[in-house]
């Protein structure tokens, strides 16, 4: 992964920047105009995808094989023709919200709460129905959206065959066996939102956002609806993490790839009320596995911020020290220290859906 | 012959054929025009082959009834315009 290359999706078009000395610029726009919701960034050979999600003609995914001099249109991931007798929600794409690699195979996450995975990097996907046709799935329900979604996918990088996926809401769902078959690996987190004697149902889960550690990957955090959870065993069991200051209420979570203790969070007031606490931006980080954190603030607005970081809006690159995050008001910081300096890349960026180095 | 005709808007992302056929439906009409360009379905239809949401089908000046079986009868000599509804911002 590139640490001097960036990539900035948004409402408006897909933003290349570069690192050039200490400055992060806007190299080009790539779909200007489209809206454009994930990415997946330059691999090895200089493939990547872009996701965009064109507001008459639908959900298109378009590929570059040369790390987006040049994109031509691909398959677009495409649910089977729904039964008569199928109920809940219309098997229809309505947005892709994640994009993962793996050795032989791209994974896409979406709305209304398919994954997808294509062994032929997009000419072609396949709607994993072990996944979809879980009888759970009659439970899992929109957060933020009117369907459900997938919006985090955790490949272990040790073991092909395990992959977890994040559903908002439907909780963490982990496969052992390449995807043959799934568990719900929720235990621990807690929703708020439902009837007490629901909460803590798996299947009404809302993980905001779920990044593994890729040199700790038994270590995965999690920032939830409902506040933050850690687990050391590779999802098995979660542990809420109660130390965070101002506010455990956010979208974006970072975790440093070679230290399973040190995480990023951007923390908001409360999901009735999504802006910096008391209108300064801060981003929250831990260095001891939640223990304690420390509110960085330096080169951030601490007056009349009410920039909120989506959930994929935050990346930290493979040096573990190069961190961007952009707001979707379109505001977009870079720090080059792990956080303790930030510096502004740009404050007038269309609405930021996601950040990625590579 | 049945006239089907697209929005210049789609020419920003792929080609749209002007198509004259035999169709005795819209549902028909349409798929003459994909046979040219597959991709272009796609743009037009759903995922389950209903029209999209915010794409408005004309069939002789009239909004196609309709948007899901795509059944609307087409005369010999029907015009189809696929247009793109005035929504978004």
């Amino acid at each position: 992964m590139q640490t001097d290359r960036a990539w900035v999706a948004t409402r408006k078009g897909l933003f290349e920047l570069r690192r050039q000395g200490t400055r992060w610029q806007i190299k080009r726009p790539h779909f200007l105009g489209e809206p454009v919701s994930m990415l997946l960034p330059p691999q090895r050979d200089g493939r990547m995808l872009a996701a965009l999600n064109l507001g008459h003609f639908g959900v298109k995914l378009h590929r570059s094989e040369d790390a987006g001099a040049l994109w031509a249109e691909v398959a677009t991931p495409a649910y089977p023709p729904q039964p008569a007798d199928a109920a809940g929600v219309p098997w229809k794409l309505v947005q892709v919200w994640s994009l993962q690699a793996t050795p032989g195979a791209v994974w896409a996450g979406t709305l209304p709460g398919g994954l997808f995975r294509s062994a032929d990097f997009g000419d072609s996907w396949q709607l994993v129905r072990s996944l979809w046709d879980r009888p759970e799935r009659a439970e899992w329900m929109g957060g933020g959206y009117d369907v459900p979604g997938i919006h985090s996918i955790c490949p272990h990088p040790k073991r092909p065959q395990e992959l977890l996926v994040g559903i908002s809401c439907g909780g963490a769902w982990t496969t052992f066996d390449g995807g043959t078959s799934w568990a719900n690996t929720s235990r621990g987190m807690r929703a708020d939102f439902m009837p007490p004697e629901y909460a803590e149902n798996p299947n009404t889960q809302d993980p905001h956002c779920i990044v593994r550690c890729a040199s700790a990957p038994q270590v995965l955090w999690c920032q939830h609806h409902c506040g933050i959870w850690r687990s050391v065993d590779g999802g098995a069991t979660w542990l809420e993490v109660k130390s965070a200051p101002q506010s455990s209420f956010g979208f974006a979570v970072a975790v440093h790839p070679g230290d399973p203790n040190t995480a990023w969070f951007v923390p908001a007031i409360a999901d009735q009320t999504r802006v910096p606490v008391e209108a300064a931006l801060v981003v929250n980080r831990t260095r001891d596995g939640g223990r304690s954190f420390e509110t960085l603030r330096a080169g951030l607005p601490q007056r009349d911020a009410y920039d909120l970081m989506y959930r994929h809006a935050l990346d930290v690159a493979a040096d573990g020290r190069t961190l961007m995050m952009g707001s979707t008001t379109g505001g977009l910081w870079a720090s080059d220290d792990g956080g303790d300096h930030w510096q502004t890349v740009s404050l007038n960026l269309p609405p930021i859906a996601a950040v990625r180095f590579g | 012959m049945v006239q089907v005709r697209f929005t210049p808007q789609l020419r920003r992302f792929t080609s749209t054929p002007e198509v004259d056929c035999q169709a005795a439906t819209l549902g028909a009409a349409l798929q003459a025009a994909f046979v040219q360009n597959p991709r272009l379905a796609g743009y037009v239809l759903d995922d389950q082959g209903h029209a999209r949401p915010n794409v408005a089908i004309f069939i002789d000046g009239r909004r196609c009834t309709d948007d899901v079986g795509l059944s609307d009868p087409l005369q010999p000599d029907s015009q189809v315009w696929v247009m793109q509804a005035l929504s978004g911002g």
